[in-house]
């Protein structure tokens, strides 16, 4: 018995970071974006568009450097659509956000069509010698690509610039009360459309890891509503990048942890399995909300019209 | 209505009776020549069938006329009627993914390229990456719209909303792959492509070292079991020792999930895989850098997984979509559920991978041999499921079409499915 859960641990873990990648830089870039009194839902299409042109830069250039940062760029790119719609325009920000992820999909399936059959290199995992070698968690965490070791060091330091620097407490202030920011000398617009653009390289990134690191390919709507779930792990994470990271890996080893019960046989369907990561992440949403209403920014209110 | 609108609406009606009076002209003078150039379609060679029987092939189209209850196509079809001079059959295709995703609709995308070879005067319609729901509908109608007179719905999931529509285009002959039932303007056909995912298992069992097994399928549909269970049965045949772990993505393609099974799979031992997915890239790849053997599905793989790459099951649908479409020009098809596999060479076996030694390619080969002939029925019974029911009785050989409502998984599979 305790082998069998020794083998469903690893495998979980083994399984978790893959996916939970992706959808930790979606997260990460989501977290700033909220942390400037906005929310943007088009982090699903930003996603899709740093996979697609990231897979197709590689293509064409054979340097997934290259990918990484046309991923990055076709990111910043939508979330600069969206910048310019809220910011200048004052459209309504979730359908905004939401049109452009849609809009992202679309523009992606196309720009891609020829490239759905090509072939890449990739970004390939690196082992970090030592660390790879602790039992049961080596290989799961240190035996990974680029991207994912830059993942990890990111949450650290993107709490630390929102909570010991100047430039990340004049982006909390604005998404607090940008007014009283504005009375302190900052341009509450300028720091939004900053956070935008970054989100957006982010989930670009996010994007980049999917279609590079993880699957070496691309199809259209790969992302398969992981850029939704970032939206949804940015709650869970109560704004904080470091359990923003806690949320990505139990969403990643939530994926990973039911193709194991299945491949063991569990006498679990398959179906309430696949639900998994939605489930806890609902979960979280319903029991935490109260908790993570007194965490959420003050200008986010405003947006989501809710009262703590 | 004033003088002028009257002169105008008298040219009209003029027109339009000399158009219609030409077209009448012209067809019946057509008729012969049109009829001449479908001829043109030979009959397709054993070579086009794979090393399959063309008697046996144009047999099955034959007796599957013969069972139908419908109407053959001369009775309400506009694609069985002469083409009006200067114009081409237009034919609708619909793919549930991209034509480049080295699976599923790949295969189905080359059949209808093998259309355009065999017939001149054929346009084809495409229409890629429509999903299961009423899209599939408003994607039908609009090709309807643009003067398509045969609709191939490819994917499982069409059945449901394209059955919605036959009624509402009684002239226009539907086409589905992989449905059970038929009605008067629509018809299904599938391949018993278990035949190779059998041999398959042949393979795997050869192969294997660890006698652990991996499937990865997409949704717990009839098919897909079946293919299961043909692995199985195959890779048992030769190691009764294997177990075969059957894991589902609940998603005809999601690469991100197909990676994460094949790294679980790694994890917990498996060292071939075979799967039943549409779009297969990722998963091939992946499975190459975890260094496990791969037993492909509906497309030759072989350059994805130069090392891994076993053997695989291979769709042969142009000679098949070709036959389908000549029959309903002749105005002989009647709507109808075919199966046909090797024996008539709808399915075919991949390009061995330079891993496999000359011994496991052979007994691959006398399989496939061996069911082509129908010497090896691997469905005779006994077959027990997963709970040790006997679903197969003793000495009992199920039809193709029984075959295809399998809901359940063999004992020696490790898995559920619901």
């Amino acid at each position: 018995m305790n082998s069998l859960w020794l083998i469903i641990l690893t495998g979980a873990l083994t399984g978790a970071m893959g996916p939970g990648i992706p959808v930790l830089y979606a997260t990460y870039g989501e977290l700033l974006v909220e942390r400037a009194g906005l929310i943007n839902l088009g982090t699903e299409g930003s996603m899709l568009m740093g996979a697609c042109f990231g897979f197709i830069a590689t293509v064409e250039t054979d340097n997934v450097a290259i990918g990484i940062l046309a991923g990055s760029l076709a990111g910043a790119l939508l979330s600069l659509i969206y910048a310019y719609l809220v910011i200048k325009r004052h459209t309504n920000q979730l359908a905004t956000g939401f049109t452009l992820a849609l809009f992202g999909a679309g523009i992606t399936a196309y720009a891609g069509k020829g490239f759905v059959g090509s072939r890449i290199e990739g970004i390939n995992p690196v082992a970090i010698p030592l660390l790879a070698d602790i039992p049961l968690f080596g290989r799961a965490f240190f035996q990974q690509d680029i991207l994912t070791y830059v993942a990890y060091i990111m949450g650290p330091l993107l709490w630390a610039f929102l909570h010991y620097t100047r430039p990340g407490l004049s982006l909390r202030a604005v998404g607090e009360q940008a007014d009283i920011a504005f009375a302190g000398g900052r341009n509450p617009a300028a720091w939004q459309f900053g956070a935008i653009i970054a989100g957006g390289m982010l989930a670009g990134m996010g994007g980049a890891e999917l279609s590079l690191g993880l699957t070496h390919c691309w199809i259209e709507g790969m992302t398969a509503g992981r850029g939704f779930i970032a939206v949804a792990l940015v709650i869970f994470s109560m704004w904080s990048p470091l359990r923003a990271m806690v949320g990505a890996f139990l969403f990643g080893g939530a994926i990973g942890f039911q193709l194991q019960l299945q491949s063991i046989g569990a006498p679990i369907s398959p179906f309430v399995l696949d639900m998994f990561p939605y489930v806890i992440t609902l979960f979280v949403l319903t029991f935490w909300t109260g908790i993570a209403l007194r965490a959420m920014p003050e200008g986010l209110k405003e947006v989501l019209k809710m009262n703590a | 209505m004033n003088r002028i609108e009257h002169q105008k609406l008298l040219q009209h009606i003029l027109i339009a009776g000399c158009l219609v009076i030409s077209v009448i002209l012209s067809s019946a003078a057509l008729a012969k020549t049109a009829d001449a150039a479908w001829s043109m379609a030979t009959k397709p060679t054993k070579n086009d069938l794979a090393g399959g029987s063309p008697e046996i092939f144009s047999k099955a189209f034959h007796d599957c006329a013969a069972s139908s209850q419908f109407q053959p196509t001369a009775a309400f079809a506009d694609a069985a009627k002469p083409l009006p001079t200067g114009t081409k059959l237009k034919i609708g295709f619909i793919f549930v993914g991209s034509q480049q995703d080295l699976g599923y609709n790949q295969a189905a995308f080359n059949g209808s390229r093998y259309l355009e070879k065999i017939y001149s005067n054929v346009e084809i319609l495409r229409a890629e990456n429509i999903p299961e729901n009423a899209e599939v509908q408003r994607v039908a109608e609009q090709m309807i719209g643009q003067g398509a007179k045969i609709i191939f719905a490819t994917s499982f999931g069409y059945s449901g909303p394209i059955k919605q529509i036959v009624d509402k285009y009684p002239r226009v002959v539907f086409l589905h792959q992989g449905d059970l039932e038929a009605k008067a303007n629509y018809g299904a056909y599938f391949g018993d492509i278990w035949q190779l995912q059998y041999s398959n298992g042949i393979a795997a069992g050869r192969m294997t070292k660890s006698n652990k097994l991996g499937f990865i399928g997409a949704f717990p549909i009839p098919q897909t079991l079946l293919n299961c269970n043909a692995f199985e049965l195959g890779a048992r045949s030769v190691n009764p020792k294997v177990q075969t772990t059957f894991v589902l993505t609940n998603n005809w393609a999601d690469p991100a999930k197909q990676v994460t099974a094949i790294n679980t799979m790694a994890g917990s031992g498996i060292d071939v895989v075979t799967y039943q997915q549409d779009s297969t890239r990722a998963l091939v790849e992946a499975a190459e850098r975890k260094k496990m053997y791969v037993c492909g599905y509906h497309e030759d793989g072989s350059p994805s997984a130069p090392n891994g790459w076993l053997t695989g099951a291979v769709w042969n649908w142009g000679p098949v979509y070709a036959e389908l479409v000549g029959e309903i020009i002749k105005g002989t098809y009647r709507p109808c559920v075919m199966f046909a596999g090797l024996e008539a060479g709808w399915v075919k076996v991949a390009r061995f991978g330079k891993s496999v030694p000359p011994d496991v390619r052979k007994s691959v080969l006398d399989t496939v041999e061996r069911l082509r002939s129908g010497m090896i029925k691997p469905f005779t019974g006994p077959i027990k499921d997963q709970g040790g029911t006997v679903k197969i009785k003793d000495g009992v050989m199920p039809t193709s079409a029984q075959l295809q409502t399998i809901d359940w998984l063999m004992d020696g599979v490790i898995g559920r499915t619901k």
